[in-house]
């Protein structure tokens, strides 16, 4: 049975990868973004390749006042939503600029938390789905590097924890992802060590398998949860003296 | 970065930048002379360059008319995503390489030809437009009526005309994935000509031919023809699911081969047995599109087994007038040499007349070979007999001839590079290639 999917963020790399995957099982796919214009090549693509009904929506995640709205506009309440949208600014401008830190902070936690609460409702009334939020390793635990970023994940991660928790036992099911590093457009230019950088379709098939099979928290390249376990057990007397 | 062919020889330090948009691949041109590179499919050194600009992230299909099996589709897009998409609908590439993972861009730039050249054309037949960015990011629409002289320097031009943005083609109707396919053995070159002759009717025809074999054997073959099946054809299971042909992916190679694992011995040996397999297997049979196109996609990485060295294609094609001397002449060079070619194929092309592009009337000859002493040594003999013979040279698949070798067989890109230096695309397009030719 394939049902919908609602892609929010769906000029990302990540997003087009899962749009591809779900699309590739038949989904119905309903693409959201702030260009909705550059996701009419995606959408055709889709129909294309796949035969299915694709639709592009509007969306901006900073305005969480037309979230109601567009949900009611959505052709159909979905089945599963995958919310990819997110913004890693640069630490630096964060430190200083407490706007461009605001930015990160709505762009990670508030926008994406908020419209998946409002769809999780949605679909508590109507008796079923499935909401997948991309949230980050940066979010396990504070840096030096990145943490203005990684504390409006860590606030996205807790507040997934919280709606699976709030929706257990019913027909609702809770998805974090916390893919490690991605070659994607975010972190196109870095430096990232091969073993631990997965690719953007690799991210897609772990959270299809992770729908499938009702996971709750995946990390994508499984090393992942090692270094991470590691991380967060270390005590902060030492942790405060890493640079990581 | 390192950049390299499919045969890993040779390399070259070189950025790679993937943009994701025409704006982004605009502001690129802005920074010095680019190489659009595809899936890298090609042998040598045509899409390696100081900058190369891949169109990794422009692979969308936009458009399908089933009217006409027209397809327009982003450069970056490959056969075998067309092939997944739209054989279930009957729909199969008018010409294909032994490769599915090749991108559009890249089987237009080197105007690519199939089993069927002889028959049905190169690629560039079934395009019918190109749009194409220019050095200073202007996209312009090129086809047989717009623009037409690029559009003829662009089939065939390496990437050096402009960078192919997107592009509509024709694919050909199918009634099935699965290929009638006859096979034959012939003991020897002359057997093996007669019988390219004999079945010049077929659309699909190739032949395997065997390089170490010598005296009275030389040039003996697998000669295969083909035909796409129609529902008839089919035994009655098969036909209630007629695309459903298909073979697996088997694992990839997975590290480089030492270099011993490749030697004269072993070539010879495997060509032995190739030629009593297909002997045995001589006959019809109905074989799935994925080993009957691209065996060899079947082992994926598999240029790893030539080792860290890597190895060089020498693919030419000889007029059909001096085709058995000119042939014989090669083989004989080879086998003389000692180094053996692992992968030898012999195809008959049909006529073709064109700005750029690599076929002519005649037999293509392509080897491989791993990249040592004894087969560079031989390089340029062959070379030599190629050109003797009015042969000419296939730059998908070359790495190393010089620039005289190709002025002397191939005059037709003298205009084209002065056409270049005119209009500001040779500062803007570029590769390895290009500068070793004086393109
Ligand atoms: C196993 C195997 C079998 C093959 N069999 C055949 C065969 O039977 N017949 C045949 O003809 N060829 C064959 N080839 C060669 C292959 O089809 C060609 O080299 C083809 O060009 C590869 O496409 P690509 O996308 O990998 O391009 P690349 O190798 O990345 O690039 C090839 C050329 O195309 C140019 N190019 C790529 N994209 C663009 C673009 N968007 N705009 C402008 N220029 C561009 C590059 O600059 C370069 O000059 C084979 C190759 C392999 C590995
Ligand atoms: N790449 C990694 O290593 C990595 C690691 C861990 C987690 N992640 C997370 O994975 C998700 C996808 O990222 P990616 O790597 O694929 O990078 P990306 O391509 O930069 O994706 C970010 C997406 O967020 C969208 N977006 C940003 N601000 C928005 C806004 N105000 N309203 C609506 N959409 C907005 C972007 O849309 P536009 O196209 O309009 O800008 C884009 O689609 C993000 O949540 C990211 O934090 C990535």
């Amino acid at each position: 049975m394939s049902g919908v999917a609602l892609i929010l963020g769906a000029t990302s790399d990540i997003a087009r990868a899962c749009a591809h995957r779900y699309g590739a099982e038949g989904y119905t796919l309903q693409l959201a973004g702030r260009d909705p214009e550059a996701l009419e090549a995606d959408a055709q693509d889709l129909r294309l390749r796949h035969r299915v009904k694709v639709s592009t929506h509007r969306f901006d995640v900073l305005e969480t006042a037309g979230f109601a709205p567009f949900v009611d506009a959505l052709p159909a309440l979905p089945d599963t939503v995958i919310c990819a949208v997110g913004f890693m600014g640069t630490q630096g401008t964060s430190e200083k600029d407490p706007q461009a830190a605001a930015l990160v902070m709505r762009s990670n936690y508030e926008g994406p938390a908020l419209i998946l609460g409002l769809l999780a409702d949605r679909m508590a009334l109507r008796g079923h789905g499935v909401l997948i939020g991309i949230s980050s390793v940066a979010g396990d635990r504070g840096r030096a590097s990145n943490y203005v970023y990684g504390s409006a994940k860590a606030g996205f991660t807790a507040f997934l924890s919280g709606l699976r928790n709030r929706f257990h036992g019913t027909d609702l099911h809770v998805i974090t992802v916390k893919p490690g590093f991605v070659a994607t457009r975010m972190t196109e230019g870095m430096d990232l060590n091969p073993r631990l950088t997965a690719l953007p379709e690799q991210v897609a098939e772990a959270i299809w398998q992770a729908e499938k099979h009702r996971r709750d928290v995946i990390y994508v390249k499984p090393v992942w949860r090692l270094v991470m376990q590691i991380i967060t057990a270390l005590p902060e007397i030492l942790f405060k003296r890493t640079r990581l | 970065m390192q950049l390299s062919g499919w045969g890993r020889y040779p390399r070259t330090e070189g950025r790679l930048s993937t943009p994701r948009t025409e704006v982004e691949l605009a502001a690129l041109l802005t920074g010095g002379a680019i190489t659009p590179r595809g899936m890298g499919r090609a042998y040598g050194d045509p899409a390696i360059g100081a900058h190369a600009v891949s169109t990794r992230h422009l692979d969308r299909m936009l458009a399908f008319d089933a009217a006409t099996g027209q397809l327009v589709a982003e450069a970056g897009v490959t056969l075998g995503a067309i092939i997944k998409a739209f054989l279930p609908l009957g729909w199969f590439p008018s010409v294909t390489p032994g490769t599915q993972f090749v991108s559009l861009g890249g089987a237009i730039a080197a105007d690519v030809h199939g089993k069927n050249h002889h028959a049905e054309g190169s690629f560039g037949a079934f395009v019918d437009w190109i749009d194409l960015m220019g050095p200073e990011g202007q996209v312009s629409r090129c086809s047989r009526t717009e623009n037409a002289d690029l559009f003829h320097w662009t089939l065939g031009g390496m990437g050096l005309s402009g960078f192919i943005l997107r592009a509509a083609i024709r694919l050909k109707r199918v009634e099935s994935g699965w290929i009638r396919q006859t096979t034959l053995a012939a003991p020897h070159l002359e057997a093996a000509l007669e019988a390219f002759e004999a079945t010049y009717s077929a659309t699909y025809s190739m032949a395997w031919i065997d390089c170490a074999a010598t005296g009275a054997r030389m040039g003996r073959s697998i000669v295969m023809n083909g035909e796409h099946a129609r529902l008839a054809d089919l035994p009655p299971a098969k036909r209630a699911q007629p695309f459903a042909a298909r073979g697996h992916l088997s694992p990839r190679v997975p590290f480089d081969f030492p270099g011993f694992v490749l030697n004269p011995w072993t070539i010879r040996a495997f060509n032995e047995l190739y030629y009593l397999m297909g002997k045995r297997g001589a006959g019809p049979s109905l074989t799935g599109w994925e080993p009957f196109f691209y065996p060899l996609d079947a082992i994926r990485d598999w240029n790893r087994i030539y080792g860290r060295r890597g190895f060089i294609q020498f693919q030419c094609v000889v007029p059909l007038e001096t085709k058995a001397e000119g042939l014989r002449a090669i083989l004989d060079a080879i086998t003389r040499s000692g180094a053996g070619s692992f992968l030898a194929v012999l195809k008959r092309f049909g006529p073709q007349e064109s700005a750029l592009s690599f076929p002519m009337e005649g037999y293509t000859l392509a080897l491989d070979f791993p990249v040592t002493h004894r087969s560079l040594d031989l390089m340029p003999d062959l070379d030599r007999i190629t050109a003797d013979f009015g042969g000419r040279f296939y730059l998908a698949k070359d790495s190393r001839i010089s620039a005289e070798t190709l002025r002397r067989t191939d005059p037709r890109w003298q205009a084209f590079v002065e056409m270049r230096r005119e209009t500001g695309l040779a500062q803007a397009f570029t590769s390895a290639q290009a500068s070793r030719l004086g393109l």
